[in-house]
C-alpha cells in the first residue's frame, strides 16, 4: 500500500494548476534575468519593470477576467471591443457634455458598460446554451460598432480633473536610477498598476477560497460531474462571464487612464493578448486548470518578450509578432511535454 | 427491523423524444433496507434514478420522502433532501483535489476552509482505508480509488437515502467486500440503500429486496428469499418459465461436409476491456454464439477475437496456425469479418452512398491508393444489393436514408464482399423489423451451409436458439458454460446464466 502512495513522486503531490504555474514563473525568471545579463541597458533599471507594469496594467486586469472564463471552460473574445467602447464612452462623457463630466461618474459608466456586456453574454452562454465563442464574437463586433457610433474620430481628453488623475504617479522608494547626465529619477508606477494588483489579489483569493471560485474549476473540469456534485452549473458559467465583463470594464477604464484618449481602434487584438497571457500563465483552453498569479506572470512574460525583441534591435512589429508566436508555441510545447511526462510517470 | 417507509415513488412517467423511458413506475424503499433495482439495459433503471436525483425532471408522478411530498429539480435539491448518489461513471472533477471532490457543492458556506476540509477528508479516507491523500489531485488516483472517493463523499453526507448505481464495476473483490461492509453499517444506522448492479452474486449477497423493471415498466417488487436466481433472470428477460419450452426453428440441421477443421481457436484470450481470459474455437461451417445478459462480456469477447479492443494476453490460431491479431486489419487479413453491435457508431458512414459503404472494407484491404474503378464498384454493389435484397433507390443513395434493416444489410454486404471464412455478427438484428430479422437469420444459416463459420450474438435468446448449434454462456465477464445439442433450450440458458449455488 505504501508503494502505491509513493507512485509518481513529485508529480503525484502537485496539481496540474500548480505545476503549470511553476513552469510559467521559472520561464519568466530565466527570460528576464538573461535579458538583464545579455542585453543590459534598460533592463538593468528597475523602472523598465515598472514601465512594463504601467503599460500592461489594463491587460493584467482583462487577462484575469479571461482566465476565469477559461477556467470555467469558456472564452470571451469581446474584451478588446469592450475596452475600446469604455474608453470612447468615457472620453465623450468627460469632454463633450456641457460643462465637462465628473470623473467619478465616468468610472461608473465604465463599470456599467462592462457589467452589461458580461450579463448579456453570460445569459446567452449559460441559460440559452449558445457557444461562448459565437456569443462573444457577436459581442466584439457589437462593441466595436458601438464605439464608432459614440464617436467616429479619435480625440484626446482635456478634462482637467481627469488629466490630474491620469498624471498621478506613485513613487517607489529606493528603486530609482541615474540618467547618463547623473540626474536621479525616482521609480514610479501609475494608479492603474495599483488597481491591477488589487484585482489580482482579490481574484486570487476568490478563486482559491470561495465556493464560487472552486465552482469555476469544477465546472471547467467536468460540467456534467459538477452538476452531479450539486453545483449550479448555469449560474457558475453566467457569473464567470459577468466577472470577465466587469474586468473588461475596469480594464477599459485603466486603459483609458493610461492613454487618455478615445479611439475606435483602441485595444485592437487585446482579447488575443489576454488569451495568450492566460495560456502562457498555465490556464488550459480545455478548462479546469489555471491560476491568476500565473496569468499575471503570463502578461509579464508576453510584455517582456516584446521589450526584449525591440531592445535587441528588432524593433519592427513583425519581429515582435513572430517572436511571440514562437514563444507561445514553445510555452505550450513545454507544458504538454511536462503534462505528458507526468501522465507517464503516474502510469509507470 | 421497523418497516418505516422512507421513500415512495408513485406513478413515475418519463418520456424522451421517441421513447417512453418510464411508464407508471412505482418504487418504495424502507429505512434500513438494501434494495436492488434490476433490469436489462434500457429497462429504465438509470432513468428512474436520475429522476430521483433531479438530473431529469419527471413528466408525472409523485415522490414522497419521509411521508412528505418533495419536489426535486436539481442534484442539489436531492442532496439537500438527503439523497446522495454514486453513479456508475465517475462523476467527480478530475482537476480538483480528493478533499475538494468530497466536499464541493455541499453546505451553505461561501468560503472554503482548506485546513478543515483537508482534515475531515483525511479522517474519512483513513476510516474507509482508501489509499489516497486528501490534497492529491483526483486525476492522479486510479479509477478504483476515484470510485471509492465518490462513495466516501456520498456516505459522509449523512444521507437518508443512498443510491449506488453500479458502483462495483471498477472495484476489485477486496474493495467490493469493503463496500458491502460499509453498506451493512449504513443499513444498521437506518439508511435506505438503492443498489443497481449487473452482478447477480452481489445482489444475493447484500440485498433485502429486489425491484425488477423491464422496458420502462415495473415488473414487480420481491423479497429476496422469494425470488430464486432463475426466476429473477426470467423476470428481467421477460419470459415466464412456462413459455420456455424450446422453440426449435425450421432451419436447424445445416452441416458442412468438412466440419472438423477448426477455423479459429483462441486460448486464454484477454483484452483490456475487462473480460476474464477465455478459450474459444469454431469449426468450419459452424454457427455458434455468445449469450448472457447485457454487460456480461459477450461483445467484449468477439471484440477481442477481432482485435477491436487491445488484446493483452492469450494465443490465437487460424486454421491451426498461430497468428497475431493486434488490430482489426490483422483479423481481416486472416479472413475474419466483424459486424459491430452499434451500427450507428461503428458501422455506417451516413453521408456516403450505399455503393461506397459496401466497398469500404475491401478498399481498406486493397489500400487507399489503388481505388476500384467505378464500373467495378457498381458491379460489386449491384451484385449484393440483389443478393441480399437491399431496398434502396439506387447504389448512389446515401445510406442514412435507408431503413435500419437495410442499413444492416449494407454492412453485411460490406463484409460478405470480403469473402470471409469467419464472420462475427454482434446484434445484427437489433432494432430492425421482423421480416428483415428472418431474412438475416436465413442468410446466416445459408452462409454456414456454404462453409462459412459464423459467431452470432443476439439479445433475443430464441433467435440464438434458431440459428446456433452451440452457445457459449457468459456471466459477470467470464465464460460460465457451453451448451449444445439437447441442452439448447431457453430454460437451460437461463439456469446457466443465473448460475446455481452449485456454480462456484
Amino acid at each position: 500500500m505504501d508503494k502505491k502512495k509513493l507512485k509518481g513522486g513529485i508529480f503525484n503531490r502537485i496539481s496540474d494548476t500548480n505545476l503549470l504555474l511553476c513552469i510559467t514563473i521559472v520561464i519568466f525568471l530565466i527570460m528576464y534575468i538573461s535579458a538583464i545579463v545579455f542585453l543590459g541597458g534598460g533592463f538593468k533599471k528597475p523602472q523598465m519593470f515598472f514601465n512594463i507594469l504601467n503599460n500592461e496594467a489594463p491587460l493584467i486586469i482583462t487577462a484575469c477576467g479571461m482566465s476565469i472564463v477559461m477556467i470555467s471552460g469558456g472564452i470571451d473574445i469581446s474584451i478588446g471591443g469592450v475596452v475600446a467602447l469604455v474608453s470612447m464612452s468615457c472620453a465623450v462623457y468627460l469632454d463633450k457634455t456641457p460643462g465637462g463630466g465628473n470623473v467619478w461618474v465616468s468610472m461608473l459608466i465604465a463599470l456599467a458598460i462592462g457589467l452589461l456586456f458580461g450579463i448579456v453574454q453570460g445569459y446567452l452562454v449559460a441559460y440559452c446554451e449558445i457557444q461562448p465563442f459565437i456569443v462573444t464574437l457577436a459581442g466584439m463586433f457589437f462593441a466595436r460598432g458601438m464605439t464608432t457610433i459614440v464617436n467616429t474620430d479619435p480625440f484626446n481628453v482635456e478634462n482637467s480633473a481627469f488629466r490630474k488623475l491620469k498624471d498621478t504617479r506613485i513613487t517607489i522608494p529606493k528603486m530609482g536610477s541615474y540618467t547618463k547626465k547623473g540626474l536621479y529619477q525616482a521609480a514610479h508606477i501609475e494608479i492603474g498598476v495599483v488597481v491591477a494588483i488589487a484585482i489580482v489579489v482579490v481574484l486570487f483569493l476568490v478563486l482559491r477560497y470561495t465556493k464560487l471560485g472552486r465552482s469555476f474549476y469544477a465546472v471547467g473540469g467536468n460540467p456534467q460531474s459538477a452538476l452531479m456534485l450539486g453545483i449550479n452549473v448555469k449560474r457558475t458559467k453566467f457569473l464567470s462571464h459577468v466577472i470577465c465583463g466587469l474586468m473588461a470594464g475596469i480594464g477599459g477604464y485603466v486603459y483609458f487612464l493610461h492613454v487618455g484618449s478615445g479611439a475606435p481602434s483602441h485595444a485592437t487584438g487585446m482579447e488575443m493578448n489576454a488569451i495568450a497571457s492566460s495560456i502562457i500563465g498555465g490556464t488550459m483552453l480545455t478548462g479546469g486548470v489555471g491560476n491568476i498569479i500565473g496569468t499575471l506572470f503570463g502578461v509579464l512574460s508576453l510584455s517582456s518578450i516584446q521589450n526584449i525583441v525591440s531592445s535587441a534591435g528588432l524593433g519592427q512589429a513583425w519581429w515582435t509578432g513572430i517572436t511571440i508566436g514562437g514563444m507561445l508555441c514553445l510555452f505550450l510545447l513545454i507544458q504538454s511535454i511536462v503534462m505528458w511526462a507526468k501522465k507517464r510517470s503516474l502510469k509507470a | 427491523m421497523d418497516e418505516y417507509r422512507l421513500l415512495e415513488m408513485r406513478g413515475i412517467e418519463k418520456t424522451f423524444p421517441g421513447v417512453r423511458a418510464l411508464q407508471n413506475v412505482d418504487f418504495s424503499l424502507n429505512a434500513g433496507e438494501i434494495h436492488a433495482l434490476m433490469g436489462e439495459n434500457g429497462a429504465g433503471k438509470s432513468t428512474l434514478i436520475k429522476v430521483l436525483t433531479g438530473v431529469y425532471s419527471k413528466d408525472a408522478g409523485t415522490i414522497r420522502l419521509d411521508g412528505k411530498e418533495v419536489k426535486i429539480h436539481s442534484p442539489q435539491d436531492a442532496q439537500n433532501a438527503g439523497i446522495s448518489t454514486v453513479y456508475q461513471e465517475i462523476t467527480l472533477c478530475p482537476n480538483l483535489s480528493v478533499a475538494e471532490n468530497m466536499f464541493i457543492g455541499r453546505g451553505n458556506g461561501k468560503i472554503t476552509n482548506w485546513k478543515e476540509m483537508n482534515d475531515r477528508a483525511k479522517t474519512l479516507l483513513e476510516r474507509l482505508d482508501i489509499p489516497a491523500k486528501a490534497t492529491q489531485q483526483l486525476a492522479n488516483c486510479s479509477i478504483a480509488v476515484q470510485q471509492m472517493v465518490a462513495i466516501a463523499r456520498a456516505i459522509d453526507m449523512e444521507c437518508k437515502v443512498l443510491i449506488l448505481d453500479e458502483p462495483t464495476s471498477s472495484l476489485d473483490e477486496q474493495e467490493v467486500e469493503k463496500l458491502f461492509g460499509l453498506m451493512r453499517d449504513l443499513k444498521a444506522m437506518g439508511v435506505g440503500i438503492i443498489f443497481v448492479t449487473h452482478f447477480l452474486d452481489q445482489v444475493y449477497e447484500v440485498c433485502d429486496k429486489i425491484t425488477v423493471l423491464r422496458d420502462g415498466q415495473l415488473v414487480g417488487e420481491y423479497e429476496i428469499r422469494d425470488l430464486p436466481r432463475v426466476q429473477l433472470v426470467a423476470k428481467m428477460l421477460g419470459k415466464e418459465m412456462d413459455d420456455l419450452s424450446d422453440i426449435k426453428g425450421e432451419h436447424e440441421a445445416y452441416h458442412s461436409p468438412d466440419a472438423d477443421m477448426k477455423i479459429f481457436e483462441a486460448e486464454k484470450l484477454q483484452s483490456n476491456a475487462g473480460i476474464k481470459p477465455f478459450n474459444f474455437h469454431i469449426q468450419k461451417g459452424e454457427v455458434n454464439g455468445f449469450t448472457g445478459l447485457l454487460g456480461s462480456g459477450r461483445s467484449e469477447c468477439v471484440r477481442a477475437i477481432f482485435g477491436a479492443d487491445r488484446v493483452i494476453g492469450g494465443k490465437v490460431k487460424v486454421k491451426g496456425k498461430e497468428v497475431k491479431i493486434h488490430k482489426p486489419k490483422d483479423a481481416m487479413k486472416n479472413g475474419i469479418a466483424y459486424l459491430p453491435e452499434d451500427r450507428k457508431v461503428d458501422g455506417i458512414i451516413g453521408d456516403l452512398s450505399v455503393r461506397e459503404n459496401i466497398i469500404l472494407a475491401l478498399q481498406v484491404m486493397k489500400g487507399f491508393f489503388k481505388p476500384f474503378t467505378k464500373a467495378q464498384a457498381y458491379a460489386f454493389a449491384d451484385e449484393y444489393i440483389k443478393k441480399l435484397n437491399i431496398k434502396t433507390a439506387s447504389a448512389d443513395t446515401p445510406i442514412k436514408s435507408l431503413s435500419g434493416g437495410n442499413q444492416q444489410k449494407v454492412i453485411l454486404a460490406r463484409w460478405l464482399l470480403m469473402h470471409p471464412e469467419y464472420l462475427i455478427l454482434d446484434e445484427p438484428t437489433r432494432g430492425i423489423d421482423v421480416g428483415t430479422k428472418v431474412d438475416i437469420q436465413k442468410l446466416v444459416l445459408e452462409l454456414a451451409s456454404g462453409g462459412m463459420s459464423i459467431t452470432f450474438i443476439s439479445s433475443e435468446t430464441d433467435e440464438m436458439l434458431r440459428t446456433c448449434s452451440r452457445l457459449i454462456v457468459m456471466r459477470d465477464r467470464k465464460v460460465v458454460g457451453e451448451l449444445s445439442g439437447d441442452d439448447l433450450t431457453q430454460s437451460m440458458i437461463m439456469s446457466t446464466i443465473a448460475g446455481g449455488e452449485s456454480d462456484e
